[in-house]
């Protein structure tokens, strides 16, 4: 990167650290922080609608949708999320190739289980074997994105059901006695009044959802965990221009600053937007805020 | 308007097979010289020459895919790349799951490693990664076994302390030995294991396996590839 790097041996250590972090395989580290900051903002959002129709069915006044809620609810939650992550991608991924076969290739004869081997026609491949590599990751990123999505959003179907249910019965009623129709009742009445009750709830999930993303390399994606491992690694002079000893402590103590960081940030504002959803509840937060606001 | 916009759809994906030549090659870039990352962040190794060469004289187009060690076969047999080129010995075990093609490096030896030559390889706790020939070879030799999933974390084991020795392949150890500074030192006998380093494929992918084979016979022929293992792995390695 600078024009004294060309021989690091040379160089003094804060010339050396200079030109050791910005070599190419750093880059790809701080690119890695980048990509898990892009999934959880684009899983957060996927998997909280994902646990709202789950909850949504769940409370269903039909019994075959409420039973379809609360089945994904108990299924996706009892089972471990590592068990989930290898089994789970890998049949997502060929049942999406199995759908695609079976609309371009409906003359293919050849078997597509061959003993171990999972074969089907080239062009059913997903993506396709041509594409070029961003596509092949991008894709990993979009199966990483639906199996967080399916996981977290489970857990937040149970927590947001629970937010319905703990809503005043007397709220609904009264919005019923308004004449406010089921579905007026639910958007008008339950909906803007349940999230206090499901922040709790919603924001350890957010927490866990943090600190699970170096799950992530089960998918075959390079998160921050991996790359911290691959650069802290014994590097030998015959590999490298930049030969060290075992660092791997190192990079993972920036990782827990940098996760601790990031939790602590989260926490603040995840207490602010509680402020905010308490006002005027008759909950004991809103209850302190009105005492607050009267003294 | 919509026919047209369909047969055009059409015509690209047709354009898509006419290529379809690409081959996907699966490496773990964690296994120095075979396989690893250098600083430009780039694949780097005696495999990833190799198989750009092998490539080009089989007129393959190639791309390189990294996958960790744990779950490159089960992701070679679900199809998400079509080799396996990455210091993986050919044995029986994994002759039943997938193929390979003719070895592209000779029987090698693997060693133990320890922090003083007298360290117990025989009865003591040793070192290995996971599902590789040399962890086969301790869990039946008597020693303890711990299996690690990287190389790296065999040996740092070794170095705090964890495990008596490492037992790895002979070519990876060399040059953490040469650079410890006396901390770590070769111990016991090697021990020469499986039927040298092929690379692995589908077991209906006999074309391809073809290929392959015919590229490296060429390579062996021309003396290309002894050229190259002297490169990466020094004078005494075993050559053809």
């Amino acid at each position: 990167m600078f024009s004294y790097c060309a021989d690091p041996s040379t160089l003094d250590t804060f010339r050396w650290l200079t030109c050791y972090l910005t070599t190419g395989v750093h880059m790809s580290f701080y690119k890695s922080f980048l990509l898990v900051l892009a999934l959880l903002a684009v899983t957060a959002p996927v998997a909280l609608s994902f646990g709202f129709l789950g909850a949504m069915s769940a409370r269903s006044p039909m019994k075959p949708v409420s039973w379809l809620g609360k089945g994904y609810i108990a299924i996706v939650r009892g089972v471990p999320d590592i068990a989930f992550f290898l089994f789970f991608v890998i049949a997502l991924d060929q049942s999406f190739e199995l759908i695609k076969h079976n609309i371009v290739c409906p003359d293919w004869t050849d078997p597509i289980r061959q003993g171990n081997d999972f074969l089907v026609c080239p062009q059913a491949k997903v993506p396709l074997g041509t594409s070029p590599e961003y596509v092949h990751q991008l894709y990993g990123f979009l199966l990483a994105v639906i199996t967080f999505a399916i996981v977290f959003g489970a857990f937040a179907a149970n927590v947001l059901y629970g937010g319905m249910q703990a809503v005043p019965r007397a709220q609904l009623e009264t919005a019923e006695a308004y004449g406010m129709t089921r579905r007026q009742t639910f958007w008008r009445v339950l909906v803007p009044q349940m999230w206090v009750y499901a922040l709790p709830g919603l924001s350890n999930l957010w927490m866990v959802l943090i600190k699970a993303t170096p799950l992530l390399f089960l998918l075959g994606i390079e998160d921050i965990v991996y790359w911290a491992r691959e650069l802290g690694g014994t590097k030998t002079s015959k590999f490298s221009a930049y030969p060290h000893p075992d660092w791997r402590m190192w990079y993972f103590l920036f990782l827990l600053i940098f996760y601790l960081s990031f939790t602590k940030v989260s926490e603040v504002v995840l207490e602010r937007v509680m402020r905010r959803l308490n006002k005027g509840q008759a909950t004991s937060g809103g209850e302190a805020m009105r005492k607050e606001a009267s003294a | 308007m919509k026919k047209l916009i369909l047969s055009t759809a059409a015509l690209a994906l047709t354009a898509g097979f006419a290529m379809a030549d690409t081959v996907r090659m699966g490496t773990e870039g964690a296994y120095p010289p075979y396989n690893f990352i250098n600083d430009a962040g780039n694949l780097d190794g005696f495999e990833i020459v190799l198989g750009n060469e092998l490539c080009k004289r089989a007129s393959l187009t190639c791309e390189w895919v990294k996958n960790d060690w744990d779950s490159i076969i089960p992701n070679l047999v679900s199809g998400n790349y079509d080799t396996i080129i990455a210091g993986m010995s050919i044995t029986d075990e994994r002759d039943e799951v997938i193929d390979f093609t003719q070895n592209y490096i000779p029987p090698a030896d693997s060693a133990y490693v320890a922090t003083s030559a007298d360290a117990d390889v025989a009865g003591g706790v040793v070192a290995a990664q996971t599902a590789t020939i040399q962890a086969g070879y301790i869990a039946e030799s008597g020693a303890a076994l711990i299996e690690f999933a990287t190389p790296e974390e065999t040996v740092a084991a070794v170095r705090n302390g964890e495990a008596d020795a490492v037992f790895a392949d002979k070519d990876y150890l060399a040059p953490l030995v040469d650079e410890s500074g006396g901390e770590l030192v070769w111990a016991g006998a090697d021990v020469p294991l499986g039927g040298g380093v092929g690379m692995g494929l589908r077991e209906s992918d006999g074309e391809l396996k073809a290929k392959f084979n015919a590229a490296i016979d060429s390579m062996k022929a021309d003396g290309t590839l002894n050229a190259l293992i002297i490169e990466w792995f020094g004078e005494n390695a075993a050559t053809y």
